[in-house]
């Protein structure tokens, strides 16, 4: 397999088009040992992966412990407090006792953008990111690409429309990095309240007036998660607005190619971002992209350690 | 001691001269000035050739940390890295721990400054009472005491009500009131300046508008009052809008900006590089352009540093949990000096924004080489090349985004009432 040159995988931002297909293509070969009656290699045998998630995510946490698993590493999961990682000395004390344990490989989930590049500079090991604040959160812009690639077969000139809070959305921002590196056009909808500024220069992604707008002919519809616990103070006057001018319901998703793929990153707020048939419908590929989860986080698992492996 | 400044080029603009003149200092004062001076017997002779030799620079934005957090600096120690970037007198500001709101913990500054015996260390008092914006200080007192200017910066008063109080109040005891003028509901839980980087990293933004909105409330207080008010730490285009255009109505407004808001954009918080976290944030291209058109037209007065001296471990986190704040007193000198250099300012324009106006506005005898004046002079060599190396610094702190760069142009010689306490 061709070689990959980073310690770490913190931002599709920092890796080339030529990098994210290959993380792409492993991937897919992947698929196939999670096909098997026996679902594991020795690839990463003797490898020890911390799974170290200061904002608890079971089924992100799960899905990298697999594929640690299916690659045969020993893995060891770690959830400090989030009340003593408001102190930003925990972090470095935390690097600290981590090392001793000799990690190869740290997956990490962190509410602070940019504290994987921070742990990336203390570290010898690698850092693998399982989502950082609002800045990325590559494995699954990975993942959301791979489903994407399945229906398609390609990246290239797809017309992805985003739709949501991308202000708060890291799942938002690695899919816009990858996904216009890889040729797609992305359109943005969304309240303005909910748009973060300058977000047209990130890629080349267009900002749209309305839902109707951003879908209109899409290949692909992705709908965001909105967090009501924070959206509701002053981005938004409420759920059923939002669902009414935002959410994605048979009516609007008529707009989009008629065989378009719909897309959430999980967990969904049915009724809300979108309607409740149209999560179930046969146009949705939400499982899918669950399934790809696994496979996608055995690639970067392998790349991160690849050096090491020839 | 008494000194005889020779072949130096001497630019005071308090008597619009910049020409290449002697200099004597007899008993701390300026005694004479004019060519091919003689020195009297047992006068030292400094040869200031190749060099400006300018009133001591005014520094009227640091902080000093003392007391309470003399981890990061202390009153001596910030002295000493005063007197390394020129500067003969500093003024700093209140919000040390505790907070100098009251006339005893002035006059220890006062003469903990006294003790380290450097530059001329004055006390900027608290606006309101343990700067909790509740209700005023005592300002008369603190005067009495010893303060130059009174401000609760670190924080605004965000109560418009008491604000306008504070002004009145401050202009019945004849003490300049320094506003941090920011609006925290705007603010929020920003870190950076809101804008495309803050979008690509994925960092929460402070829009701009937090501080104009802040700056316009407080200059039409101001204009409401008839009473003075000085803004500190400006970095945005809309601030220097708005107080352009008050000057233009004759409000008695004037204004202070950093080198760092002259000199770097947000740019530099990539890579989560905390020594680039300050409060105001660096902004963007547009607002550096208006900051250097503000300081060449006069809208903004004054160049102070908000030198701001944080811990190694304050600064070596994950950059949401940084301390605000660089240092500053070492490299002012050079990166105004660029201004110079750039055309941006003359060089008398300079040392009217860095020793000139602060005299002023803090209502000091300081910032003239008139004859009689007190001797506080720089000695300025505008080329020295030198290096931001952190065990140089007389600091105690080394949080500066230009560590390890090279800047052009140094204080050779600080002299404070006729005393050289600093030679490069
Ligand atoms: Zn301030």
């Amino acid at each position: 397999m061709a070689n990959f040159k980073h310690k770490d995988i913190i931002a599709l931002q920092d890796l080339t088009k030529q990098e994210i297909e290959l993380l792409l293509s492993t991937a897919e070969s992947m698929r196939e040992i999670n096909n098997r009656d026996i679902k594991k290699v020795p690839t990463l045998r003797g490898k020890t992966i911390v799974n170290l998630f200061y904002e608890s995510s079971t089924r992100t946490r799960t899905s990298f412990e697999l594929a640690a698993k299916r690659l045969s590493a020993d893995t060891v999961n770690i959830s400090p407090s989030t009340s003593s990682a408001t102190k930003g000395e925990t972090l470095a004390d935390t690097a600290l006792n981590l090392l001793a344990m000799k990690p190869d490989i740290i997956v990490m989930r962190h509410s602070v953008s940019g504290s994987h590049y921070f742990l990336s500079k203390k570290l010898p090991c690698s850092i693998v990111n399982a989502g950082d604040g609002v800045h990325e959160h590559p494995s699954q812009g990975l993942l959301d690409m791979l489903t994407m690639k399945d229906r398609f077969g390609r990246l290239d000139g797809l017309k992805v429309a985003i739709v949501g809070d991308i202000s708060h959305s890291r799942v938002a921002r690695s899919n816009i990095q990858g996904l216009t590196k890889l040729g797609s056009q992305v359109f943005l909808a969304g309240p303005p309240t909910m748009m973060p500024p300058g977000v047209e220069r990130l890629g080349n992604v267009t900002v749209c007036d309305s839902l109707r707008e951003a879908i209109q002919d899409a290949d692909v519809v992705m709908m965001l998660r909105i967090q009501q616990e924070r959206q509701g103070k002053t981005l938004m006057p409420n759920a059923r607005e939002y669902a009414r001018y935002f959410g994605l319901n048979p009516e609007n998703l008529k707009l989009a190619k008629p065989d378009a793929m719909v897309m959430h990153p999980g967990p969904i707020n049915r009724g809300v971002e979108m309607a409740s048939s149209v999560v179930d419908g046969d146009q949705s590929w939400i499982l899918k992209q669950v399934e790809n989860g696994v496979a996608v986080r055995m690639s970067m698992l392998y790349h991160v350690c690849e050096g090491e492996l020839e | 001691m008494n000194l005889l400044i020779q072949n130096g080029r001497v630019i005071d603009p308090s008597q619009g001269l910049d020409e290449e003149l002697d200099l004597l200092v007899e008993n701390g004062l300026v005694r004479e000035m004019g060519r091919g001076l003689t020195a009297p017997a047992g006068v030292e002779i400094v040869d200031a050739a190749g060099c400006c030799v300018v009133p001591g620079l005014v520094d009227m934005h640091v902080h000093l940390r003392e007391p309470g957090l003399e981890y990061k600096e202390d009153i001596e120690s910030g002295s000493r890295a005063a007197v390394a970037g020129g500067f003969t007198s500093i003024a700093c500001m209140p919000n040390t721990k505790p907070v100098i709101d009251n006339k005893a913990l002035a006059r220890y500054v006062i003469a903990r400054g006294r003790e380290a015996g450097l530059c001329n260390v004055f006390p900027v008092g608290c606006l309101t009472a343990g700067s909790k914006g509740e209700r005023l200080a005592e300002m008369g007192e603190l005067k009495e005491a010893g303060c130059v200017a009174v401000s609760d910066d670190g924080r605004p008063v965000v109560n418009a009500e008491l604000m306008r109080r504070a002004l009145e109040y401050a202009r019945g005891m004849q003490i300049p009131v320094i506003s941090h003028a920011e609006d925290l509901s705007l603010v929020g839980e920003g870190v950076m300046n809101e804008g495309f980087t803050s979008t690509e990293l994925g960092l929460k933004g402070i829009p701009r508008v937090a501080e104009d909105i802040a700056i316009a409330r407080d200059v039409m207080l101001a204009e409401y009052t008839n009473s003075p008010i000085h803004i500190a730490h400006v970095s945005t285009s809309g601030a220097v809008r708005i107080i352009r255009n008050a000057k233009l109505r004759g409000v008695r407004v004037t204004c202070e900006t950093a080198p760092h808001y002259f000199t770097l954009t947000d740019d530099a918080v990539r890579g989560y590089n905390t020594n680039a976290k300050m409060n105001p944030p660096l902004r963007e291209a547009d607002d550096v352009a208006a900051i250097r058109a503000g300081l060449s037209d006069g809208t903004i007065d004054v160049i102070a540093t908000d030198h701001a001296p944080h811990h190694l471990d304050e600064k070596d986190v994950e950059f949401n949990v940084a301390a605000n704040g660089i240092i500053g007193l070492e490299t002012s000198l050079p990166l105004s000096l660029a201004l110079v250099e750039q055309g941006v300012l003359t060089m008398s324009q300079l040392v009217e924004r860095m020793s000139c106006c602060p005299s002023l506005i803090l209502g000091l005898e300081r910032g003239t080489l008139a004859k009689g004046a007190v001797a506080d002079i720089t000695l300025i060599d505008p080329t020295l090349p030198w290096v931001v190396e952190a065990d140089k610094l007389a600091s105690k702190s080394t949080n500066t985004p230009w560590m390890g760069q090279e800047m052009k142009g140094a204080a050779v010689a600080t002299i404070v009432a006729g005393r050289v306490v600093y030679r490069r």
